[in-house]
């Protein structure tokens, strides 16, 4: 039933698609416990196109697709891909890094379940996708700025919207608040 | 007269007929969305040609507020995510921090968590198979079902004192211990419950009406489903077994005896039989569960992750600083990142966390079902009537707050 196993199909990465992979390790010992293959970044496009056609892996799903920003390093945004082979019952999650204004190949033609979750990444981050249909905001409002999920958006926003009722109209303001956002820095201090 | 006919016409004077798509705007508050969906429907005749759905109306930034909580009180804002499969989404939660805390779970508290699991998977399934028949113009199951779910939210209200958000489940076991009685009266409801789902099964199973609206409507194929991400019931339609509660167990789920049911068409009407099903199966689940029910701990005997019981604070300096240092400061959870997927009623539900180290997550990536198969209305809906729409919506099992986060 189970061709290969999640440790079999890292070592056939790092073998057969050195030229793509950067390096794949096999994550915890528990089975649903995804490999992790970290993928040079303007490769990916062209190394999901071989991996779709190749069908070693049986990658019949592409999960989830994630970024994670961390603001101080030199590639700001890992991307994350989380694919599922029903075949060989594994997950492996692809990670790549790219720059601020970088973008990145768009998986919407091998995987039609990318289209949203690259227009959330795109929204969420403002991580460009070459090459995607339709890449629009999807999950703030119409005509929202900024990108709520980078780390140097403020919790609480720039903008609220309100209804006037003297205007009769629904207004955006920059918002007020009466009390500062609470937060509390729990790092010890004695290290 | 014949010379005047349209293909004389087009042909001989150039005249050409154009339609233009009539757009229909499936509003924001329509009772058939099953939430804020704003639904651009562009229809030829009363077909559908394209829908777009317009989602984000109820985004509250679930991602974000998580990343400035500590663990602990991340832990409600997976309640309010799926607001029908409330503990499923906490159990999700609690797995995938347990497995960065590297912490065992007492056998009691696995079972007692399972079981919870299975009657939130009933409970969603009855929402879920009543509303549609609401939609398609059946009354009588909503009705009927929400009286069980009711009883349901009662065994909630019991362990917990909420009815839905229930924060129950929590890393490193479930808050409290089960009140005396409560596995017997979860027998007593389970007892007479599948003779619910029979009356329920000859309104729906074989009714005339309900077969027209829903056998081949919304037809996805196996090779479709997975390549447009489905999980959970949606991919067990078209025809893949495919159950993490089988293929990656997680708590006792392994020690368990139950079957996973599939479809073999796709269409709307197996995923309704399949939905059924899965009730009698949890039904089955939660018997084995009462059956095997240990005694023992309910949460982890750590001290710096679970709380002590609130009568020790009364005499033990030591429960006294843990509890207060846990409530307010929470427990550092080492570094690391984990993918943790459950079966969530709706299909696969994962929680990606990274942690850095400190008392809060520093990314939490919440995978909902429900966004990777409201995306797919267009594929799913072209082609069909607008009536078919809401039939389409309504097996998707679509609830806003977790496709909005």
């Amino acid at each position: 039933m189970q061709e290969l196993t999640t440790i079999e199909f890292l070592n056939y990465l790092n073998s057969n698609y050195s030229r793509y992979v950067k390096k794949a390790i096999f994550g915890f010992s528990n089975i649903d416990t995804p490999g992790i293959c970290h993928i040079h970044s303007h490769l990916m496009g062209e190394f999901i196109e071989l991996l779709v056609v190749d069908q070693k892996g049986n990658l019949a799903q592409l999960l989830d697709l994630f970024a994670v920003d961390y603001p101080f390093k030199k590639n700001r945004f890992e991307i994350n891909y989380v694919f599922l082979s029903l075949k060989n019952i594994f997950r492996v999650i692809f990670k790549l890094t790219v720059l601020k204004d970088w973008s990145v190949f768009s998986l919407t033609k091998f995987y039609k379940s990318a289209n949203w979750l690259e227009r959330e990444i795109w929204d969420m981050f403002g991580v460009f996708f070459y090459d995607h249909p339709d890449l629009r905001r999807i999950l703030t409002d119409y005509g929202f700025d900024g990108y709520p999920l980078r780390k140097d958006f403020p919790i609480t926003g720039f903008k609220e919207v309100r209804y006037d009722d003297e205007r009769k109209k629904i207004v955006l303001e920059p918002i007020r608040m009466t009390q500062e956002f609470r937060y509390f820095d729990f790092t010890t201090p004695w290290n | 007269m014949e010379l005047m006919s349209l293909e004389f016409l087009v042909e001989h004077v150039g005249i050409f007929k154009k339609f233009k798509n009539f757009t229909l705007n499936f509003g924001p508050q329509h009772p058939a969305a099953h939430g804020v969906l704003r639904l651009i429907l562009e229809l030829t005749g009363e077909t559908v040609f394209r829908a777009e759905p317009h989602i984000g109306l109820l985004h509250r930034g679930t991602e974000k507020l998580i990343e400035y909580k500590t663990y602990l009180q991340a832990l409600p804002y997976f309640d309010r995510l799926d607001y029908v499969s409330m503990m499923c989404q906490e159990h999700a939660y609690s797995l995938a921090v347990e497995s960065l805390l590297n912490c065992d779970i007492p056998y009691r508290a696995q079972v007692i968590r399972v079981m919870f699991s299975e009657i939130t998977r009933i409970l969603n399934h009855l929402m879920a198979v009543t509303t549609h028949a609401m939609d398609v113009g059946a009354l009588t199951p909503f009705l009927w079902g929400f009286e069980e779910r009711e009883k349901l939210m009662e065994f909630y209200e019991r362990v917990s004192g909420a009815r839905m958000h229930a924060a129950y489940i929590r890393p490193g076991g479930v808050a409290v211990d089960l009140p005396l009685g409560m596995l017997d009266d979860i027998y007593v409801f389970i007892a007479q419950f599948s003779y619910r789902l029979n009356e329920m099964e000859e309104l729906l199973t074989e009714n005339r009406i309900w077969k027209e609206r829903l056998v081949d409507i919304g037809v996805v194929h196996q090779e479709e489903a997975l390549n447009l991400g489905f999980s959970g019931v949606m991919v067990r339609g078209s025809g893949t077994c495919w159950d993490l509660r089988k293929v990656f167990p997680y708590d006792c789920y392994g020690s368990l005896d139950f079957y996973v049911p599939f479809g073999a068409h796709g269409d709307c009407y197996d995923r309704y039989l399949l939905r059924m099903e899965e009730m009698r199966q949890s039904l089955l689940i939660i018997l084995q569960c009462l059956n095997i029910m240990p005694k023992g701990f309910i949460k982890v005997d750590d001290r710096k992750i679970s709380p002590p019981a609130r009568a020790n604070m009364k005499f033990s300096m030591e429960s006294l600083i843990h509890h207060f240092k846990l409530y307010s400061e929470g427990y550092n959870v080492p570094e690391g990142e984990t993918y943790k997927a459950i079966e969530a009623p709706k299909g696969e539900f994962g929680v990606f966390i990274k942690s850095d180290g400190t008392n809060k997550p520093y990314r939490c990536r919440i995978k909902a079902p429900g966004f990777m198969h409201l995306q797919t209305l267009d594929f799913m809906s072209r082609d069909h009537l607008i009536a078919d729409v809401v039939t389409i919506i309504g097996t998707q099992d679509i609830v806003f707050g977790e496709v909005d986060r």
